[in-house]
């Protein structure tokens, strides 16, 4: 049955606040997330004030100063600081993106960071996403082709190609798929929806020549149909995709081929 | 502790080939309803109040007979489709199977009761 409350040793407790910068006049209480499994204790939450006179505009700009500066063993993935990578997606103020392209002027109040929601924890803002990139792995996210490989190129119209904008954007963040309350329920089945985006994505493709199969693998009550177009995919997504539209064309050509 | 790939674990048993079916039955029976009940209610409405002669007598009637029936019978599957859906949703192993088993029984069983009741009001 559905569980309601955290398990005892995942319940979040009151951590460490640590001092004000001296002489500081513009602060920001930024409240962080950490957990280590290595210490045996519980998840915490700890308190810090950066200098915003003193610090870039974006939440990941914050993050390492509070890194590089206050306490060094805050951990948290990122790379490209531009919104490309993915790497930095975690639960800012509520709502999942990526602390790369998110504003500290955007956050109302304090600051609060979680990490990406009913994921398992690595540490502190890490989220264990191996099943996650798995799922996307089982799409065949790749072209698949029957014809011999053309002499030169696989060629692709100009419309054709535009039906892969709002699609080929995505970069796998899991910001989606970590807001989606189905793949919180059924997360063990439920593609999710960046899986079934980037499904859709080969499955559209005027190259790909497996729709066939693609579209057999994903006719599943949980794989696709868990997916009730409860529309916070679309809400959360930092690159401003919409993954609930490509389900719903995923289930519409379901239908197109069965009725 | 099984030493399953994470491939394998996502892939699982692979797709059912099924839920096609489910989802357009719901997306019918949806469109059909939204047309039946309040016109159900409607007549519903209408013969509430009234005495029992006159409410057995609208029932009696063909058209509001096979309305009810209708009503009944796609109302219930629907039901039926929808709850399977949230026991799956909020549900998991064995409980997640007898729920769905009791869902079906309580639809079919609800079906032909009413269906049952209609008849005897009808005939």
């Amino acid at each position: 049955m559905v569980q309601l409350r955290l398990p005892k040793n995942s319940r979040i407790t009151t951590g460490k606040t640590w001092p004000k910068p001296e002489g500081a006049t513009n602060v920001r209480k930024v409240q962080i997330y950490r957990w280590n499994p290595d210490d045996g204790q519980n998840p915490r939450v700890d308190t810090y004030f950066v200098d915003m006179d003193n610090c870039g505009p974006m939440v990941l700009d914050a993050l390492i100063k509070i890194k590089n500066e206050i306490d060094p063993t805050l951990t948290f993935r990122r790379s490209c600081r531009e919104g490309i990578c993915g790497s930095c997606a975690m639960n800012i103020d509520g709502i999942n993106t990526l602390a790369c392209i998110y504003g500290m002027d955007e956050v109302k109040g304090d600051v609060k960071i979680y990490p990406l929601p009913h994921m398992p924890v690595v540490k502190d803002l890490i989220p264990d996403l191996t099943h996650f990139y798995a799922q996307h792995a089982s799409i065949m996210p790749w072209l698949e082709t029957k014809t011999n490989t053309p002499a030169k190129e696989w060629k692709q119209s100009i419309e054709d190609r535009e039906k892969l904008d709002g699609l080929y954007e995505c970069v796998m963040c899991a910001c989606c798929s970590t807001a989606c309350p189905s793949y919180w329920w059924n997360g063990d089945k439920y593609l999710g929806p960046a899986a079934l985006l980037h499904a859709y994505r080969w499955i559209i493709d005027s190259r790909d020549e497996a729709t066939p199969e693609r579209l057999d693998d994903l006719e599943d009550p949980f794989k696709l149909y868990r997916c009730h177009t409860i529309m916070n995919c679309a809400k959360t997504c930092p690159k401003g995709l919409n993954p609930a539209k490509a389900i719903s064309e995923i289930k519409r050509m379901m239908v197109n081929r069965a009725v | 502790m099984r030493f399953l790939t994470d491939r394998k674990r996502a892939e699982g048993k692979g797709a059912a080939h099924s839920g096609t079916e489910h989802h357009w039955y719901m997306i019918v029976s949806s469109v059909g309803l939204a047309l039946i009940v309040p016109t159900f209610l409607y007549i519903f409405g209408s013969a509430l109040g009234g005495s029992h002669t006159d409410v057995i007598e609208t029932f009696s009637h063909p058209g509001v007979a096979i309305l009810t029936g209708l009503v009944l019978f796609v109302g219930l599957q629907h039901f039926q489709k929808g709850a399977q859906t949230m026991i799956e949703d909020y549900t998991q192993g064995s409980t997640r199977k007898i729920l769905i088993i009791c869902v079906i029984a309580l639809s079919y069983g609800m079906t032909a009761t009413g269906l049952f009741a209609l008849g005897k009001i009808a005939f």
